[in-house]
């Protein structure tokens, strides 16, 4: 399905990202797995892929640089020449009432979430404008469009990356790239094993579905927006979050 | 430098047997985007190895406008 492409997803180390690079690999996509912190886990991820019959790399970058993130998407280039698919999955929480919250915890999320898009964006524009192709998918969250009581800065951060995706959508239409926005809701990975169970007991009574998400519920939307299938769907936001938000 | 300036043009935007001179505007007379000025000045760059700084692009309205810019970055060709 995804024959001969290449796909660069950041923070694929563990959770969502590496349940994304698993499935665009399974699919038949080159996967780049970007990391920032741990080699091992993003080793992991790649020997997972390879197992599959697939082919990936592990590449190393804090996509909150702006150089750093430019270096690895030039880095990539000159070994791929091509870069057809982008999911920008790097995200961090640093969760805290708003009386509370300091300003390094706010500069840290935004930097990350929504900076961190923005520079591989930025970065990778010319090589989809000239391939005339290309799909962006910006992993937001749905604390982005409803508001969270205690992640004002994460929730500001996933609100922004909405923004971003319908700006960039629109620059980017007229040749054919589309750029979309996946907003998960509860999704079982490391981020959310930190809730107490109070909380995770309090999911099954808003989520209309009654349970968490798991990855693979996010991945498999992400693999249809990056398939052939979905060259009429840009600029969007979609939920995969059990009908928290509607 | 005109006649590879014209080729460039002709194959970034698709065109064929277009008349372009110097004088020729490129949003009036060649219908050209944004867009498509960013993805123009790009091949230029990369033809002649100049880097032309977006601050510059507003006073490029033309073909010569860009030949002249060229000339002026040392470029002889
Ligand atoms: N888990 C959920 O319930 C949930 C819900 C909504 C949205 N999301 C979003 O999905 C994405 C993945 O979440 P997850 O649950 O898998 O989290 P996670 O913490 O398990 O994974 C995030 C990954 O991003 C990497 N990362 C962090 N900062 C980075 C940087 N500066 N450069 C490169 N990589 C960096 C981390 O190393 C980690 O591997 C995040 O953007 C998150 O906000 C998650």
């Amino acid at each position: 399905m995804l024959k001969g492409k290449v796909a660069l997803v950041t923070g694929a180390g563990r959770g969502i990202g590496r349940e994304i690079a698993l499935t665009l690999g399974k699919n038949g996509a080159t996967v780049i797995v970007n990391y920032n912190g741990s080699k091992e886990k993003a080793e992991e991820t790649v020997a997972a892929i390879t197992a599959q019959g697939g082919t990936a790399e592990a590449i190393q970058c804090n996509v909150a640089s702006f150089e750093e993130s430019n270096q690895m998407v030039q880095d990539i280039l000159a070994k791929y020449g091509r870069v057809d698919i982008l999911v920008n999955n790097a995200g961090i929480t640093k969760d805290n009432l708003i009386m509370r919250m300091t300003e390094a915890d706010y500069d840290a999320v935004m930097d990350t979430n929504l900076k961190g898009a923005f520079h591989m964006i930025r970065h990778l524009s010319r090589t989809f404008l000239k391939q005339r192709s290309g799909r962006i998918i910006n992993i937001s969250s749905v604390s982005g469009v409803m508001g969270n009581a205690g992640q004002s800065n994460y929730a500001a951060s996933k609100a922004g990356l909405i923004g971003l995706t319908k700006s960039v959508a629109r620059e980017l239409a007229s040749r054919g790239i589309c750029v979309n926005a996946v907003a998960p809701g509860f999704i079982e990975t490391e981020m959310t094993e930190v809730l107490s169970d109070e909380v995770k007991e309090n999911v099954k009574n808003v989520v209309p579905l009654g349970r968490m998400g798991t990855t693979q519920d996010v991945a498999e939307l992400v693999l249809f927006l990056a398939g052939d299938k979905a060259g009429y769907i840009t600029g969007q936001v979609l939920h995969v979050d059990g009908g928290l938000a509607m | 430098m005109l006649k590879r300036v014209k080729e460039i043009i002709e194959e970034q935007l698709n065109l064929e047997n277009v008349d372009i001179t110097e004088d020729t505007r490129f949003k009036e007379d060649l219908g050209v985007d944004s867009l498509d000025l960013f993805e123009l000045v790009m091949a230029f760059e990369e033809e002649y190895g100049v880097e032309i700084p977006s601050e510059e692009l507003e006073g490029l309205t033309t073909v010569g406008a860009v030949i002249d810019y060229m000339k002026d970055k040392g470029v002889d060709a």
